[in-house]
Parts: C-alpha cells; structure tokens; sequence
C-alpha cells in the first residue's frame, strides 16, 4: 500500500478516528435514501411479523395454560402435541428456519424475494417465541383469582378475556417487547437471503462491498429502533403495573 | 338452606390415596352461621368447596335453597353459583381493576347493564363502608380494606348463601374483629345463611350459631353450639375453654350455658356442707350469650344431693372418671 506522509502524521496525531467520523457523515447524505428505505422495510416486516405472532402465539400461548391439568380444559394429549410444536419451532435456528420455509412461503406470497415474503418465515419464528412468554406470564396469575372467578359463574372464555389476560397484562407487553427485538434481530437475518431492509443493505453494502460507512449506519438505527420499542413497551408495562 | 349429604373425596396422590371427605353430612339452616372448625389438611376447604362444586365430590349429594347442585353442569351449574357469594383467604381481587371494577365483575359476567351495576356497586361499598375507595386499586388497600372488598363482591348477585374460606386469617386481631362484625351483621340485615371455616376456635365463639369440628374428612361433632357446649365431653367445650387437668377422682366441671343471678358456690357450702375448691374456669362471650366453665375440687358427705342440685338449675355437671 502507497502510504502519504500526511496520512501518517495524522495517524500520529490521533486525527484517524475523527477522519472517520467525519468521513462518514459526509457520506450520511448520499446513503440517506437507501438507509431510509431500508428502514421502513424493516419495520413493515417487524411489524407484520409482530401482528401475526400476536394473532397464532397468544391463542397458542393461552392453550397451552388452558390444556395444562388443572387448566381450564385440562387435555394432557392436546398440551403435549402443541408443546412438541413449539418446541420445534423454537429450537431452529432461525435461519435455517427461513430456508426450511421457503417453499411455505413461495406457496403464500408467491416469491421468496422482498420484505413481504420475510413475514412469513419471521411469523413462523416469532409465533412459538411469543406463545412460550405468553404461557410463562398466564402462569404468574393467581390461581385463587381464576377460582373465584368460577365461583362466581363465569364462563371459561370469559374467565380467559376477564381475569387471566388483563392480570397478565404487564408480563404480556413486556413478552411482546422482547418478541419485536427478536423480530429486529431475525429481520436482519432475513436480509441476508434476500429479504431487504436494513439487514439486507448492511450485508450487500457493508458486508460484500466492503463500505464500512452502511455497516455502521444499519447497526445505528438498528440500535435506535430497538431502543424505541423497548423504551416505548416499558413505559406501557410501567403504566399497567397495579401491585 | 344447604343440605350436604354422605360427601366423599378422595385425591389420589403419588403413592397414596387422601380422604378429604370421608362421608360428612351437613345441615345449615336458614340464616344461620355455621362454622366449621379443623386443623389444615382437615377437609374442611375441601368440604367448603363442595358446597359451590369448584370441587365435585366422588360421593354425595349437595342441596342449596331447595336445588340440587351436584346434578347441574355447563351454563346451569354457573346460573347456581350465582346465587351463592364466596369469600377468600387471600382475598382473590383482579390487581387490574379497581374496587369498584372488582364488585361490578359478577354483574358484569352475568349481563348487568352498566348503569344499574353503578348503582349496585355504591350500594355494596356503602354496605361495606368503602365508598371513598371505589376508585382505589387492591394493591393500594389494607388487608381487612381487601376483604371487605371482597365480601361486597361476594354480596353482588344478592346471593341468599355466603361461603367463607378461611376469611380472616390472613389479618390481624384487630381487622379480623372487624371482619367478623361485619359478616354478623350482614347476616342480620340481609337475612344471610353463612357456611364458614377457620381454624380458629376464636372465630367459632364469636359470630357462629352452629358449628362443626372436623378431623380426618369427618365431623367429630356438630350442633348447635350453646348444645355442644352443653353436652358432656365436648370437643368443643374442651377447646373453647381449656381447663387444668390436674383434677383428682372429686374434680367435677360445671359448666353454665348462660349466666346465672343465684350465687351457686356459697349455697352449696350452706345448703349441703360440702368444700368447693375452684381449679380452674372461665367465662365467654359465646354466640353471643356468657358461657362460664369451671373446674372445682368438691368434697363432703352430701356432695351427690349438691350435685343434682346444680342440674336441676340447669347447670351442666361432669364428674370426673365419668
């Protein structure tokens, strides 16, 4: 490598780190567009991601108490075929998970390319991840509330809408929050065979270009999103916490 | 109001089998409190519970107001809880919701119109003085402010039974004192027939008309408890009002089911020359009457004719050895 005398009294000078920096902001505005565009394709997969993990895993998760002996429908077979589910869910690694998918997802979007066909294996992924946190928190209800609930003649299906989600409610947002940063985490992932947004452009860009500048800007406001979703779920958990 | 008969449940655990219920029958009239009494793994919750069948009995049939419950199930078996309030040791609020929020939630299960369940809810907390609390959480309550959360929850449905688990032991003297008022004079004012049980002999003697001492999945003894008091060799007698067991073959317990003008001891020692020798005694405020017992030392040559003399002024006398 030809090295420039002024680059080595720079260098001696400590003035590396602070080329960088200014280097890379001065790149900031030609990578804006692309960063941005990443962004939002990361959050429209999370997001969906989100809603479908909420829509199959609390249903999954609520079964999986409500089967439970002593549940409200105690059906030990019918608990243990869905914890063998979820449990095959959870145990791949995610993107191995994508890959085994990737026919599932052909068949319902009918591409494997793009940030809408990354739902479907992010869905697959997050649902047992959030039914497992949901299945943990209806646990932490209390048992004599549920009990006095059936003395007083509640029905089941009211007892579930009533009494164990609103008294689960804190410990749900918070598995809510953790299932969206894993969702973050996966999309990423999903970037790197094909999925676009922000994972997607750090590999391409930072990772097979060699461009340090969109490494470090994906990895900024992946830190920034996920900021915002933990801070934003601690803020709900801390307004529904009674006791 | 409630008839339980030959109730039997046995829970098969690991290695053995546990017979909650080993065949009991109970029998509590209309506004009536009845208490029942035992040490914990006595059966009792398990008995409790059959009441309002959040436990089904192996064996047995349970009658509330005339219904049989044991042979409802599904949507007519919850119609019947209904109609039956229950009380809980741990209080069992949804932390979620307020007072308020917490006495609508029977109304709200079995379809009141929010308005009208307004204005039953500040009927309740007036009943139960915690008006100024509606918009309190339980986590912001003391422990007797809970309970009577809970009891007005209880009273919601304008239930015609109150089932009480073990209601105040989880509160201190003071608040259970309270509690207790509270339940009696609910009792009194809404005509309640209340089934309770405790472990505490204390609750027994203060607010129960009848009660029941239970051990093993069985009653020991039950009745009325100025009877009970009044029927030699007692369970509950002995466990309202322990008395040193000291007594020699001339120890005789007398026991007063009410309280009595006549100076008793001085006129035996006049009328039939015998020494009274007092051992032990105590008086009590029970089912709202003072029930006295006392263990004396009594000898002389006329100590029979002193003896009948006492029974037939309705005292009750046990001798020892007998």
């Amino acid at each position: 490598m030809n090295t420039n005398p002024a680059d080595v009294l720079v260098l001696a000078q400590g003035g590396g780190a602070v080329t960088a920096v200014t280097d890379f902001l001065a790149a900031w505005p030609d990578m804006w567009p692309s960063l941005w565009l990443g962004t939002q394709d990361t959050v429209y997969m999370v997001l969906w991601a989100t809603v479908f993990s909420v829509l199959f895993g609390l249903p999954l998760g609520v079964l999986l108490v409500a089967t439970d002996k002593g549940g409200l429908i105690p059906a030990p077979a019918v608990r243990a075929v869905l914890s063998a589910i979820v449990n095959i869910g959870r145990s791949l690694p995610f993107i191995v998970l994508m890959v085994a998918v990737l026919s599932l997802t052909r068949f319902l979007v009918g591409t494997t390319l793009g940030p809408t066909a990354a739902i479907v294996p992010l869905s697959i992924g997050a649902i047992p991840f959030f039914a497992r946190l949901v299945e943990t928190s209806l646990r932490e209800v209390d048992r004599g509330v549920v009990e006095a609930a059936h003395a007083m003649g509640t029905r089941k299906l009211t007892i579930v809408g009533k009494v164990m989600l609103p008294e689960a409610m804190p410990g749900l947002i918070a598995g809510l929050v953790m299932t969206v940063v894993t969702l973050i985490s996966y999309s990423a992932m999903a970037g790197a065979i094909g999925g676009g947004g922000l994972g997607d452009l750090a590999i391409r860009e930072g990772y097979q270009r060699f461009n340090d500048h969109y490494l470090w800007a994906t990895v900024i406001l992946l830190i920034v999103i996920v900021q915002v979703a933990q801070s934003v779920g601690d803020l709900m958990v801390r307004r529904l916490s009674r006791s | 109001m409630i008839d339980a008969v030959g109730l039997h449940k046995t829970y098969r655990l690991k290695k053995r089998q546990v017979h909650a219920l080993n065949g009991v029958d109970l029998h509590v009239e209309s506004g009536e409190i009845f208490g029942v009494v035992g040490q914990s793994g006595a059966g009792k919750s398990t008995l409790l519970r059959s009441v309002n069948l959040l436990e089904r009995p192996d064996g047995g049939t349970v009658h509330v107001d005339g219904e049989e419950l044991t042979s409802l199930r599904g949507a007519r078996l919850r119609a019947a809880r209904r109609r039956i309030g229950m009380v809980h040791q741990h209080f069992a609020l949804l932390s979620s919701r307020t007072v308020a929020g917490n006495v609508g939630f029977p109304l709200e299960v079995s379809g009141v119109s929010r308005a009208r369940r307004t204005a039953r809810v500040g009927e309740l907390l007036d009943l139960v003085g915690l008006s100024d609390k509606a918009r309190a959480y339980p986590a912001q309550l003391s422990g007797g402010q809970k309970q009577r959360v809970g009891i007005a929850r209880a009273l919601a449905s304008d239930p015609k039974v109150l089932l009480s688990d073990e209601a105040t032991s989880a509160l201190d003297p003071a608040t259970t004192e309270s509690i207790l008022t509270l339940l009696r004079r609910l009792r009194d004012e809404l005509g309640l027939t209340i089934l309770l049980i405790t472990h505490e002999m204390d609750v027994i003697k203060r607010i129960c008309d009848s009660a029941a001492i239970m051990e093993d999945g069985e009653f020991r003894e039950s009745g009325r408890v100025l009877d009970l008091i009044g029927t030699p060799g007692s369970l509950l007698a002995r466990s309202l009002f322990p008395l040193p067991d000291n007594g020699g073959p001339e120890t005789v317990v007398i026991t007063y089911p009410r309280s009595f003008d006549e100076p008793f001891m001085s006129e035996l020692t006049r009328r039939f020359d015998v020494d009274v020798n007092i051992l032990g005694g105590g008086v009590e405020q029970v089912a709202g009457q003072s029930v006295g017992r006392l263990s004396v030392d009594m000898r002389g040559d006329r100590r029979r004719e002193a003896l009948t003399y006492l029974s037939e002024h309705g005292l009750l006398v046990e001798e020892a050895g007998k």
